[in-house]
């Protein structure tokens, strides 16, 4: 654990240190901010731009950063081989692929979390409730923790890190677009096509378990029931990833 | 020698076969290597660009996984991570992440080793000034040169006392100075009972620092031992250099190689000859100048053993 948490620290420092990070934590600033602004052009549904631009920022922007900085994590270090005296010290690949881990869903979780307190004051200055946006913020917080395990897992797994882009975009679109698959399944009829498709329904993580944003916009409850669950979706996909990156990971040479 | 020591270091029939983009052409590096380090020696690894140096040692790091045989580190099988806690490794060229400064580099190291915060401070301290780095201390390391890195390498490599040192060209990159206080630092090391492995291809810093060698040739060692096995015991051959000898003959065993006015400079192979020249010499009224004893280096070693490699593979090329 002395090695998992050194690593985390030493990726938390590289991203706080890293300028883009802030060039996007203040983009998503400008654009709740401009939430407040986009409400004026709009008659009786105030509240609802408000939230939904809002939360959409922190969602797309959490996203973006954890894409493109976490399948950089590890293709990064052996590209510029800083990750060759760390491997060889006693530590275990999974080790590495963890403290890698934690240390970016840290600062994605203190970027998240800056921007959600952006985003609490400024519904608090409009006088809007606050409590219900919380259980989408948690949810968005998984989500993320869900993406950067999927782009850590082709961070692994690739030798460059656009191909990891792409196949962590493609899966994360795809995670997005899975509640479908059913409903194409019903259209396709009995037969392969209908298997396949129910196959990759239950292999692909369904994110968009994780967006009540539409439900919260609505004033619909958000049962607490509901939120653990799917947290415990989110752990047990990031299990699943890590564990796949640290088999995939040690499994490769560093040449 | 050590042989009685368990060695820290063992290697046998390591393979490696490096596979091309998608598994298409393979080429085998290591074929069959045999590695044995004591404690408390300082071996050096030497063989030509492509001989597979920097492969095994990424293996013994547990960087890259050998194809095919097995190796032991401290008494751990190399693929326990337990095998690599009294190991200290600097990779060939190596680059750390620019954004911190040499002090915060080696204190992340330090927390790897497992030191505490008091002992972190005091090592880090101490490695900083011993390699030449404590007034650049707090530079970002994007702006280090490649000198720099290099003795910062040697100082991570140096953290948590060290049972065994691996090295991969240690002396890459160092100006005259740095390579003479790595040459210090190295010699050092036997006395703190620590173990150096290191790979060079400068072969004259390896005849300086080493108890044994082991030349590696096409994936195999070709020759290891000590480097009076390797080189012979003593002198082959002098070079005498004599005045007023212009109309000396050269005897048996002797060739004049220059002449320079009634100065003269003979190599002379074995001891009779030399015997015989120098009687030669006195008979003649020639004055004697310098009798300098001619040993083998490692360089001309090594030459022969790459000459004699590439006449065989001529040999089997032929029909």
């Amino acid at each position: 654990m002395r090695m998992v948490m050194a690593v985390a620290v030493m990726t938390f420092r590289e991203a706080v240190r890293d300028r883009i990070l802030y060039l996007l934590l203040a983009f998503a600033l400008v654009m709740i901010a401009a939430a407040r602004f986009l409400a004026l052009l709009t008659v009786g549904s105030e509240v609802r731009i408000v939230a939904d631009t809002g939360m959409a920022a922190i969602a797309f922007f959490g996203v973006l950063t954890a894409i493109f900085v976490g399948v950089s994590l590890i293709t990064k270090e052996i590209e510029q081989r800083t990750a060759y005296t760390i491997l060889a010290r006693p530590m275990t690949r999974g080790t590495f692929v963890l403290g890698k881990y934690l240390g970016l869903l840290m600062t994605l979780w203190v970027n998240a979390g800056v921007m959600s307190l952006g985003f609490v004051l400024l519904l608090a200055l409009r006088g809007d409730p606050i409590l219900p946006v919380l259980p989408a913020l948690w949810l968005t917080a998984m989500e993320l923790a869900v993406v950067t395990a999927l782009a850590l897992f082709f961070s692994a797994l690739a030798t460059s890190s656009i191909l990891g882009i792409l196949f962590t975009l493609g899966l994360y679109v795809a995670g997005h677009l899975v509640w479908s698959f059913p409903l194409l399944a019903g259209r396709l009829g009995p037969g392969w096509g209908t298997r396949a498709v129910m196959a990759v329904y239950y292999v692909l993580p369904n994110l968009d378990r994780f967006n009540v944003r539409a439900a919260v916009i609505h004033g619909d409850p958000v049962p607490l029931e509901f939120i653990v669950l799917q947290t415990a979706y989110g752990l047990g996909w990031v299990i699943l990833l890590l564990l796949a990156a640290a088999l995939a990971f040690s499994r490769r040479d560093l040449t | 020698m050590r042989s009685s020591d368990e060695p820290v270091l063992t290697a046998r029939s390591l393979c490696k076969t490096f596979r091309g983009h998608l598994s298409m052409g393979r080429t085998q590096v290591l074929r069959g290597l045999d590695l044995t380090v004591y404690p408390g020696e300082i071996y050096g690894f030497i063989g030509a660009n492509g001989a597979g140096k920097t492969t095994t040692i990424k293996i013994l790091a547990g960087l890259i996984h050998a194809s095919a045989g097995e190796f032991r580190l401290l008494g751990y099988d190399g693929a326990d991570p337990r095998s690599r806690r009294g190991l200290g490794f600097l990779p060939e060229n190596p680059n750390f992440p620019g954004y911190l400064s040499g002090r915060e580099f080696l204190d992340f190291q330090a927390r790897l080793v497992g030191l505490d915060r008091d002992r972190r401070r005091r090592d880090v301290d101490r490695l900083l000034d011993e390699v030449g780095m404590a007034g650049r201390a707090d530079t970002p390391l994007r702006k280090c040169s490649k000198g720099m890195m290099q003795r910062l390498g040697i100082a991570q490599a140096l953290l948590g006392d060290p049972v065994l040192l691996i090295l991969d060209e240690p002396m890459s990159g160092l100006d005259p100075a740095g390579r003479r206080d790595l040459r210090d630092l190295i010699l050092a090391q036997p006395a703190r009972g620590t173990t150096v492995f290191f790979s060079s291809h400068i072969l004259s810093d390896a005849e300086v620092l080493c108890d044994r060698v082991g030349i590696l040739r096409e994936g195999r060692l070709a020759l290891e031992g000590s480097l009076d096995t390797i080189l012979g015991p003593g002198a082959a051959a002098w070079d005498v250099t004599a005045t007023r000898a212009g109309g000396l003959a050269a005897g048996t065993g002797t060739t004049a190689i220059s002449r320079q006015d009634d100065r003269v400079l003979f190599r002379v192979e074995g001891e009779a000859a030399l015997a015989n020249l120098l009687d030669r010499l006195r008979a003649a009224g020639a004055g004697l100048h310098s009798v300098t004893p001619r040993r083998l280096t490692l360089e001309e070693r090594f030459l022969d053993l790459e000459e004699q490699g590439a006449r065989e593979r001529h040999e089997e090329r032929a029909p």
